[in-house]
């Protein structure tokens, strides 16, 4: 398969994001009418509570545990390392013997952090110690 | 901007909608098959013909549910967050190529939406996007299944967001491009990527399962601990929105997988073209052949395979794959 050169290649994607959204929020607009239609309504209070034991509908704080919030740090630290060595990956061959020695140095630079994460226990699940 | 690419365009779009949509329907048919036959029952056999027109059945009863949205819910956030799991779902789809390029009367087609040069780049950017949904439903239910569920999720997506990357860097030293077009040429003469690069073919595939959000890492709707996690609160065509988005995932997923490490469609003939789907039906297949053999991991377990075996394998498969290019 060859390439077929095209003056805007990212055209494609921008359509595909106009008709996917469009297409889908219609999907859910017109599922919203035909259950108006056709579906069986009862007008009981506590349908429209939220799932839980009890039926006091109360409003629930959203608090996140801080275990998310170090794995997010650690995603932040690891996943920017790999968007700089995606471009550094494609011109390997280009760079040669010297952009493999600087990865070389940028790896061994973030091993030192990782293992430093590692020592500290940010790596554990610790609430089920 | 021609006519005729603007057609061409359209037409495409318009049928990786209609072909995709269908095949996340069928999917669903094909999961509950393959299920009950591991486990000796028959699966539905009731509507229709070994129960084929179940997925028809299905299709109306999400349609004509009645429509919940319940109190305490963020409104806005709440009904647009499946929207975004199923649209983007299939925005990652605009850089794969389906199928070998063709000819209608001496057009030459190339089934492809548009053949950006990041290509697998992309896909990866926007599968990722595609988590806001789950997690964005999660938090704005109002419910704590689902808020831990979101959470969970993000975790889980976030931590195995960078071995999908890191695991794709070996092939891509080797290739030079993102293009998946160049990714599948590649493979043309010599073997496929997977005998060059085996472990990155076992990340990669682990990944999968985790980015798709399938049974050994399916922590987000863990039925037994807590309920259908982010969907605990949905109903009707929006649950049905998330389950698009999700078998959606895996179909492009398995296209991913064979392009990248199992030679694609070759050459781009005919044949080349059956193989393709052989092996993307293969692994899809695979994927629920998974879900019936393992059980759930828990969260820590799989933190740990994720940071502490997966990363270091990744990184060191990277600097071996550099060592032996060099010399």
């Amino acid at each position: 398969m060859e390439h077929i050169p095209v003056d805007h290649p990212y055209f494609g994607v921008f359509l595909l994001f106009v008709i996917t959204f469009g297409a889908f929020y219609m999907t859910t607009v017109a599922a919203r009418w035909a259950s108006h239609k056709l579906a069986a309504k009862t007008s009981e209070k506590i349908k429209l509570s939220v799932y839980e034991c009890g039926p006091e509908i109360t409003k629930q704080p959203s608090r996140i545990s801080t275990q998310f919030y170090l794995f997010a740090l650690l995603f932040l630290l690891f996943d920017v390392e790999v968007v700089f060595m995606f471009p550094w990956a494609i011109d390997f061959k280009l760079l040669g013997w010297f952009g493999f020695v600087e990865m070389l140095t940028f790896i061994l630079l973030l091993t030192v952090g990782f293992l430093y994460a590692w020592k500290k226990g940010a790596l554990e699940w610790h609430s089920i110690k | 901007m021609e006519t005729a690419y603007l057609i061409e365009t359209v037409i495409k779009i318009v049928t990786i909608l209609l072909v995709f949509s269908a095949l996340a329907g069928i999917g669903t048919y094909f999961e509950r098959k393959v299920l009950a036959f591991m486990q000796r029952r028959l699966g539905p056999m009731n509507v229709g013909p070994y129960g084929i027109a179940q997925v028809a059945a299905d299709g109306i009863k999400l349609f004509t549910k009645e429509d919940i949205v319940p109190t305490n819910v963020v409104g806005p956030i709440f009904k647009i967050a499946p929207v975004i799991t199923a649209a983007t779902a299939f925005m990652a789809a605009a850089a794969i190529p389906f199928l070998p390029s063709f000819e209608i009367g001496g057009y030459v087609v190339n089934p492809i939406v548009s053949d950006i040069n990041v290509g697998i780049l992309y896909v990866l950017a926007v599968m990722a996007v595609g988590f806001y949904g789950p997690l964005l439903g999660g938090m704005a239910s109002a419910n704590k299944y689902a808020l831990l569920s979101a959470a969970r999720g993000a975790a889980v997506f976030i931590s195995y967001e960078v071995i999908t990357g890191l695991s794709l860097l070996a092939p891509l030293m080797m290739v030079g491009s993102f293009s998946l077009i160049d990714l599948n040429n590649f493979q043309i003469e010599g073997y496929w990527m997977v005998v060059y690069q085996p472990v990155a073919m076992v990340l990669f595939l682990i990944a999968g399962f985790a980015e798709t959000g399938r049974t050994p890492f399916h922590l987000v709707a863990n039925d037994h601990e807590i309920i259908d996690g982010f969907g605990t609160e949905y109903s009707g065509m929006r649950w049905g929105l998330f389950f698009i988005g999700e078998y959606a995932n895996m179909f492009f997923y398995a296209f991913l997988i064979s392009i990248l490490f199992f030679g694609g469609f070759g050459d781009g003939s005919v044949l080349g073209a059956f193989a393709l789907l052989g092996k993307v039906s293969f692994f899809f297949f695979f994927f629920l052949w998974t879900r019936a053999a393992w059980p759930d991991v828990r969260p820590d377990q799989l933190m740990w395979l994720c940071w502490k075996v997966l990363m270091p394998l990744a990184v060191i498969n990277i600097v071996i794959t550099g060592f032996v290019m060099m010399f």
